[in-house]
């Protein structure tokens, strides 16, 4: 296919225009794409943030009563920490702090998933020191679990057995508590 | 300052040594992301906050030494000139990005220029390890240790579910980056480096130049990284990265010998016409300079050329951009001067070797 605008080159872009409801398709060439302000080419590279923030704004572009009313809370998500808004952030593509995971968190599983395989939980390192205390802390949720459930089951010989290891636990956790009495 | 002082010092001590598979991997690199727990990123973080990191790192880490990383230095971005910023991006032991924005960055680098330890960038800290040729677990595992040591004092920002918190949500989770850098030269002469990249790319792995812009690899150079940090652990992603790169010095191998094999006359031609190139030109582009650079260094690698060792590439490549070239010059240069400084450079480096 041959470039509308110079009839000489091939045309490489292909695009639609929607003005006012009326649809125009187009096929120009690169030089004339360039030339005729279809296509700007500043002098920084489309880096990889544009491209992110991109894939933050999946709100559709013609909104009913509906998601317009879910984009509106949206909007009001803020971090109350750093004080970045989830607005400002889908802009930026970047976090204000670490709480920021926690504000927006109701919204950032699917970014998680886009970016990174589908993957949502980390599966990795743990810091060595304050990752000690994350360790114990699942243990000792783990043992409360089971508790619970052997309570329930009536179950109060194994169930006291449960209870004195999550004492031994706890004791364990309390030296490396920030330091409190 | 002679030219051979100037190198000296222009040249990690560690690119000197030569690593496993060094005749195609040129050097391996893991970098961790981390960050304060209890501090705003640097993209919105108040300077006060920024200049206690700095205070921080100068009072806690200054002078000290770690494993086999002796005397680390910590040096902020303000007391640096433009130029010396510049040669620091260039041993990519700093990001531009630290160098041009960063005005409360700093950076802790070891006296052997391995690690490198930049404050204040996207994230509070990001530890950078290299070495030479293709040793991606023991980097690892030294990463892993310079982690520990620093979070002895550190309080990071790390969740359960979330693991390493990070300003940029393609780093969230281990935070960790591993990359290689490769010199490819056969498998991009044949063409197929292209055909390699989407299958590589489907393992959620990263093929780019690292030199040149966009797809084009300058001097045949290619970095090879993970793209995926949340959900899988750092070691299965080495593991991941390793059976690639693998993959690759094998194909790499092979087509050198097929090369070798079956248009001997046509390679050395082009070897030794890229070789008079350096030994001879007067002016000269850093694009033409890597271009024969790199046949030089296959040209070394295959036994076509005996006197120049091999380390010549990775020197080169360094030496012969613009921010090193104007420390050389201890002034501005207008890019002609630069190509004029630069054929002058190389003549004389291989002067050396004769």
């Amino acid at each position: 296919m041959e470039c509308q605008e110079c009839h000489e080159r091939p045309a490489t872009l292909h695009f639609t225009k929607v003005i006012n409801g009326s649809k125009t398709e187009n096929h120009v060439c690169e030089h004339c794409a360039k030339e005729k302000g279809y296509v700007s080419y500043g002098e920084e590279a489309y880096s990889l943030h544009d491209l992110l923030s991109g894939l933050f704004n999946f709100e559709p572009s013609s909104l009913n009563e509906q998601t317009s009313k879910d984009i509106t809370s949206q909007h009001h998500l803020k971090c109350l920490k750093c004080g970045m808004t989830y607005q400002e952030f889908t802009k930026v593509g970047k976090f204000g702090c670490a709480s920021c995971y926690d504000a927006f968190s109701e919204r950032l599983n699917p970014i998680f998933r886009r970016v990174h395989s589908g993957n949502i939980v980390h599966d990795g390192k743990i810091p060595k020191r304050i990752g000690s205390n994350i360790h114990q802390k699942k243990q000792l949720n783990e043992h409360k679990e089971k508790l619970q459930e052997l309570i329930q089951s009536e179950e109060f010989e194994q169930a006291a057995q449960v209870r004195d290891q999550i004492k031994e636990i706890e004791k364990g956790i309390k030296p490396n508590g920030e330091g409190e009495v | 300052m002679s030219l051979q002082q100037f190198i000296n010092e222009a040249i990690s001590p560690w690119m000197k040594e030569e690593g496993p598979d060094s005749d195609i991997v040129m050097s391996t690199r893991i970098r961790l992301a981390r960050n304060f727990d209890q501090t705003p990123f640097p993209i919105i973080a108040k300077s006060q906050n920024l200049e206690k990191i700095l205070d921080f790192f100068q009072q806690e880490y200054h002078h000290q030494s770690f494993n086999n990383y002796h005397d680390l230095e910590f040096v902020k971005m303000s007391d640096l000139q433009p130029i010396e910023k510049r040669v620091l991006v260039e041993k990519h032991l700093i990001s531009p990005h630290l160098a041009e924005n960063a005005e409360l960055g700093g950076a802790l680098i070891s006296k052997n220029e391995q690690v490198s330890v930049m404050v204040n960038e996207e994230d509070h800290i990001r530890v950078q390890l290299y070495f030479p040729g293709f040793q991606l677990e023991e980097a690892l595992d030294q990463a892993f240790e310079l982690d520990d040591w620093l979070e002895e004092k550190i309080n990071y920002a790390f969740d359960e579910k979330k693991g390493y918190l990070t300003s940029c949500p393609t780093n969230v989770g281990t935070g960790m980056r591993a990359s290689v850098m490769m010199h490819l030269p056969a498998l991009t002469l044949t063409q197929k480096v292209n055909r390699m990249i989407p299958a590589i790319n489907q393992l959620g792995l990263v093929v780019r130049g690292i030199y040149g812009e966009g797809s084009e690899a300058l001097g045949n150079i290619f970095q090879i990284s993970n793209q995926i940090t949340l959900g899988r652990s750092e070691r299965d992603i080495v593991e991941d990265l390793q059976s690639v790169v693998n993959k690759l010095v094998e194909q790499e191998r092979k087509a050198r010998h097929i090369l070798v094999e079956q248009s001997e006359l046509q390679l050395e031609d082009r070897i030794f016409r890229s070789c008079g190139v350096l030994q001879y030109s007067r002016i000269i582009e850093s694009k033409e300079t890597a271009k024969c650079l790199s046949d030089v260094r296959l040209g070394i690698d295959i036994g076509y050329i005996e006197n120049i060792p091999k380390t010549i590439l990775n020197e080169l490549m360094v030496l012969t951009q613009p921010g090193f070239l104007q420390q050389y010059a201890k002034k501005t240069l207008s890019p002609h001067e630069r190509d004029i400084l630069r054929a002058s450079l190389i003549r004389e480096r291989l002067k050396l070797e004769k």
